[in-house]
């Protein structure tokens, strides 16, 4: 290897470029030498800290959105910088952010190390920016690796509970199943792509250009197919569709609260940043094959997930089967990109689907936490019975979450699924589009139910008494809790003004 | 044209909301202002509409405003006017609004400033339905309106509220849904690229959509917009939600919201697919005729519970609706219009006084009641006041709604006019079979019983306000039905004509009327003038 060529791969190690990511990492050791340093009295201090410079961050980023290195290739193809990284980038710090405020609450309930928490938090989404940007397999499969190892340890963080560490062992198998479909999908593409026989072979198969150059010369090539469908397979893990959701009741379940909100949206919206990225760059010349896998998959999804949720009585279970039922509809989204005229206007659609995703999950799943009984993983139906009586705000915020969730005016989930709709019309996707509207009539009824749980149930007299001590938060300062509302207060008010008035916003995401 | 300082029409939306939200805000002891200025100021608006509503402007837009939300490269923006056919609806929300307002001030219910809240919210949404010119917001504020009717039939709802909420919601959701696709699937196929229904409009005329695309779309709205308004068989959550709904709430929805639908079907489904209208038509006054009118008027002769009557003659009513749609004509038109608003007076005051007669019964079984007019003289003549709009006795709005679906449906098909006439008699059974069991004739046992525990006391002024206020609107426009047939006329007549003729099959249905509604009570022989308009 030349000297020049060393040089051209050092300047394309445009450090800047990944300034988020990297004091990402910093705070995440900073969390860990604090903990060495500081008193015992004073660790209290760092979930504040954590919090702090993820906020510090998230205004760093958006200040600047518009970044010079937008549109170019960074570390020799490892990552590209686009419009639609930093829009992820600046999700999964929201989503982190959120999670870290949750875990705060949640933790301070329990006798286990906190600061780990945090720290792995804060490393996985990291791990979550970098796979948003990745242009590169290896730099995908690394940074996915990184996310689910981050989730092994995060899913099983409750290791008094046995649910929770039963949740950990079945995450781990299945992610060591999808991580393997993954890398031997990558291994056949990369294989397929260096063979010198083949036209147009090249020896960086990895890179996602370089591939769709190859797969554009050889079409309908065997084992390009099945390396791709494997690929394909790998990602469904992550987005939990049909028929790689089997982990999601069991996991969603167990993982604590907060840890199940992060696998519920930021582990979701990495597998479609990465679907989206791979099925419109490398895989783009196999739409042939890839649109009509993903429009199985959508419908199976869409109908699957929506059943399923329909008996459900476990909040957890019901929140993550209702949850696979979200990637079918923006699956849906996903399949509405790869049309031909719709692709721009679809991306934005699934973005914004994926923006009011966070707000209501989080919102619901902030109620949830505050909520949560000692055994986390046991949080039934019936505990919410009379809650809008006992606690009117949270059955509020519950209330606006799950109408979002279920896609009903005037909040933020029916613009989101509306944009879906209306660029599926446009791509033609009657079956799919006629699957999915049922899918909404049918979700009505298990978040309805939920709701009117919530607010028409009378609260037996038992719960009531056993529902009042926990509201003090076991003797903890109420700062971390009116923190807490606060926050789902935003997230309530949010959702409600963006189903009416996007503004700007609406513009950024949809005329593109 | 309005003379005011803002613009009346995004007043009359916020301001309901705005009450709402100030409501759950505020002390107890402010609830009451500022619902009276939630409710007040929306029919204050609507009256100073109708009052200055110009004349002379055929289909267009008068009012109109238009305000970016952030949707436009779907080609959605808040683009709120009345023609001709919004202002009466309009008008309507405003009015029953204030009714079902100040009977829920004087309810003294549960959890009132929830209550209170939730019904501006609805307000709100009522008043946005009918003044948004945009599809998309025509759609957005029915569901607005739609969410807190699920929320207060679960909450202050009577017997089976929580079966009553779940079904209401289910069919609901699934009327709105199918509406929903349908409306993309014009907006779609149109190429317009916008939910204006002026764009749409003029896209349409210039380029109508396909045959076999009308069709599929008109299906989709007609159901969609069916199950809304309880096109029979897809009636049954009606009298069951009706039923269970608190008073004002069923008020609301009965009365105005209800009205969606068909406001749905004439303004956007008509003009924009006529020849879809046509294929369907055959149907509808099928399914209207035999199901809405005739079997529900039966079903209705056999109720004992007279929350649940109402409520069956109203999706009775709804099948003249219907009938007066299939003929596709601008006098069945119209006479839906008339129809529509005077049956949202008529049938919000019959709920309203259905409540009344509950607290001083204990019941609503009309085998357990009985002279109660001796107790309550003025309830009683309220009563049958709105029994006999409920029938469409001359000198009620409803007589001229019915009368020119009567007269558009004979050129339409004889045989279902007579069905609908007979239907008139079934309501008439009724209708006064109620007003005798209930009012007059000697008390039961049971009655006589809750009347010794509580002497029932006659209609309070609390009560009779909002009562009167409905009761004179019904008047006002039976005796000066021009008011509101001038201005759907213009509306009707012209591109609106045009464009339904374009589909309709010549030989099924004369459209040599120009202008039939064009009635006036005043002058003698308008019944007459009516028919030989048509002929």
């Amino acid at each position: 290897m030349s000297v020049e060529l060393l040089q051209a791969a050092a300047d394309s190690n445009r450090w800047g470029a990944i300034i988020p990511e990297v004091s990402l990492g910093c705070l995440a050791l900073l969390l860990l030498v604090l903990e060495m340093a500081l008193p015992r009295r004073a660790h209290r201090l760092i979930p504040a800290v954590a919090i702090v410079g993820q906020l510090a961050l998230l205004v760093g980023v958006l200040a600047c959105f518009n970044a010079p290195y937008l549109g170019t290739e960074t570390f020799n193809g490892l990552l590209v910088h686009t419009r639609d990284g930093q829009f992820m980038r600046v999700f999964f710090l929201l989503a982190s952010l959120l999670v870290s405020l949750l875990g705060a609450v949640s933790l301070a309930r329990r006798q286990l190390p906190r600061i780990e928490f945090f720290h792995i938090v804060l490393v996985v989404s990291a791990a979550m920016m970098l796979l948003a940007q990745s242009n590169h397999f290896v730099m995908l499969f690394v940074a996915l690796e990184t996310v689910t190892v981050g989730f092994y340890i995060l899913v099983s963080y409750f290791r008094a509970s046995p649910l929770s560490l039963e949740a950990g062992l079945k995450y781990l198998i299945t992610g060591a199943l999808s991580s393997g479909l993954l890398l031997f999908g990558i291994v056949l593409l990369y294989g397929v792509a260096g063979n010198p026989l083949l036209v147009g072979s090249t020896e960086s198969g990895m890179h996602f250009g370089h591939l769709q150059t190859f797969l554009a010369a050889n079409p309908d090539h065997f084992l390009a197919s099945l390396g791709i469908v494997l690929v394909l397979c790998g990602v469904c893990f992550k987005i939990g569709a049909f028929p790689f959701q089997i982990w999601i009741p069991d996991v969603y379940q167990g993982a604590p609260t907060p840890v199940t909100a992060f696998l519920a949206v930021a582990s979701k919206a990495a597998g479609f940043a990465i679907l989206l990225t791979l099925v419109h760059t490398a895989f783009a010349p196999y739409a042939g094959l890839v649109v009509p896998t993903l429009t199985v998959l959508a419908a199976l999804t869409l109908i699957f997930g929506n059943l399923a949720a329909l008996t459900q009585h476990n909040v957890k279970r019901l929140i993550g089967l209702s949850g696979v039922s979200h990637a079918g509809f923006l699956l849906l989204g996903v399949v509405a990109s790869l049309h031909a005229g719709s692709a721009a206007s679809a991306i934005g659609a699934v973005q914004f689907y994926l923006a009011v995703y966070l707000l209501a999950s989080f919102a619901v799943f902030g109620v949830m936490t505050q909520l949560a009984p000692a055994e986390d993983a046991t949080q039934e139906l019936d505990h919410y019975r009379g809650l809008a009586k006992r606690q009117p705000f949270l059955a509020f915020v519950l209330a606006v979450g799950l109408g979002s969730l279920a896609g009903i005016p005037p909040l933020a989930g029916f613009v989101g699924k509306l944009a879906i709709f209306i660029n599926a019309f446009d791509a033609q996707l009657y079956v799919l589009l006629g699957i999915a509207i049922l899918g909404v009539v049918v979700s009505i009824y298990y978040y309805f139910g939920w709701i009117r749980v919530a607010f028409f149930g009378e609260s037996t007299e038992s719960e009531t008494a056993a529902a009042t001590p926990r509201e003090g938060g076991d003797g903890q300062p109420c700062c971390g809790c009116c923190v807490t509302r606060f926050v789902l207060g935003l997230l309530a008010a949010a959702t409600l003004v963006l189903g009416f008035y996007q503004g700007g916003l609406g513009e950024w995401f949809f005329s593109r | 044209m309005s003379e005011l300082p803002f613009d009346p029409l995004l007043v009359a939306i916020l301001s309901p909301l705005c009450a709402a939200v100030l409501i759950l805000l505020a002390p107890q002891r402010f609830s009451a202002p500022l619902a009276w200025l939630g409710f007040g100021l929306p029919a204050l608006l609507a009256l100073h509409t109708w009052y200055h509503f110009p004349s002379g402007l055929g289909g267009d837009y008068a009012f109109a405003s238009e305000y970016g939300t952030g949707l436009s490269r779907f080609g959605i923006a808040l683009h709120l006017g009345l023609n001709g056919i919004s202002m009466p609806l309009f008008a309507l929300a405003g009015i029953v609004g204030l009714a079902a307002g100040l009977y829920a001030l004087q309810s003294g219910a549960e959890r009132l400033r929830l209550y209170l809240a939730l019904l501006l919210v609805m307000q709100g949404g009522l008043m946005g339905v009918f003044a948004s010119v945009d599809v998309f917001f025509f759609y957005f504020f029915h569901e607005l309106a739609l969410i807190p009717t699920f929320i207060m039939v679960g909450i202050w709802g009577g017997r089976d509220r929580h079966y009553a909420a779940m079904k209401l919601t289910i069919y609901l959701t699934l009327g709105a849904m199918l509406t929903l696709v349908g409306l993309i699937a014009v907006y779609v196929q149109s190429g317009a690229q916008s939910f204006d229904l002026i764009a749409l409009r003029a896209a349409l005329t210039a380029q109508p959509l396909a045959e076999t695309v009308q069709h599929y779309a008109f299906g989709l709205l007609l159901f969609g917009f069916g199950i809304l308004v309880s096109l029979w068989p897809l009636h049954t959550w009606a009298p069951l939600g009706y039923g269970a709904a608190p008073s004002s709430a069923a008020m609301l929805h009965a009365g105005v919201l209800k009205k969606f639908g068909l406001y749905g079907l004439v303004q956007i489904a008509l003009p924009l697919m006529p020849f879809g209208a046509a294929k369907w038509v055959g149907l509808l006054a099928l399914l209207a005729a035999l199901g809405n009118v005739l079997v529900i008027g039966f079903v209705t002769m056999a109720q004992r519970d007279l929350k649940q009557m109402v409520g069956y003659s109203s999706v009775m009513h709804m099948g003249y609706a219907f009938l007066g749609l299939a003929c596709l004509s601008t006098v069945g038109a119209g006479g839906v219009v008339l129809l529509m608003v005077a049956h949202g007076l008529s049938v919000a005051l019959m709920f309203l006084l259905a409540t009344s007669v509950h607290q001083r019964t204990q019941t609503f079984d009309m085998e357990q009641m009985g002279g109660l007019a001796q107790r309550a003289p003025v309830l009683a003549a309220f009563f049958v006041a709105a029994t006999m709009a409920g029938i469409g006795l001359p000198g009620f709005a409803n007589f001229w709604g019915e009368l020119s679906i009567f007269v558009a449906l004979w050129s339409f098909s004889p045989v279902f006019t007579v069905v609908a006439v007979a239907g008139i008699i079934l309501s008439a059974i009724y209708g006064l079979r109620a007003a005798a069991r209930v009012f007059f004739g000697s008390p039961t046992a049971e009655f006589a019983r809750v009347a010794e525990a509580q002497a029932p006391a006659d209609l309070r002024w609390a009560e009779r306000v909002p009562a009167l206020l409905l009761l004179a609107a019904l008047l006002f426009i039976g005796f000066w039905p021009k008011s509101i047939s001038e201005p759907v006329n213009q509306a009707l007549s012209g591109s609106w004509a045009a464009a339904v003729d374009a589909g309709a099959p010549a030989a099924a249905i004369p459209f040599s009327a120009p202008a039939p509604v064009a009635v006036d009570a005043a002058a003698p022989g308008a019944r007459a003038a009516a028919f030989t308009a048509v002929d």
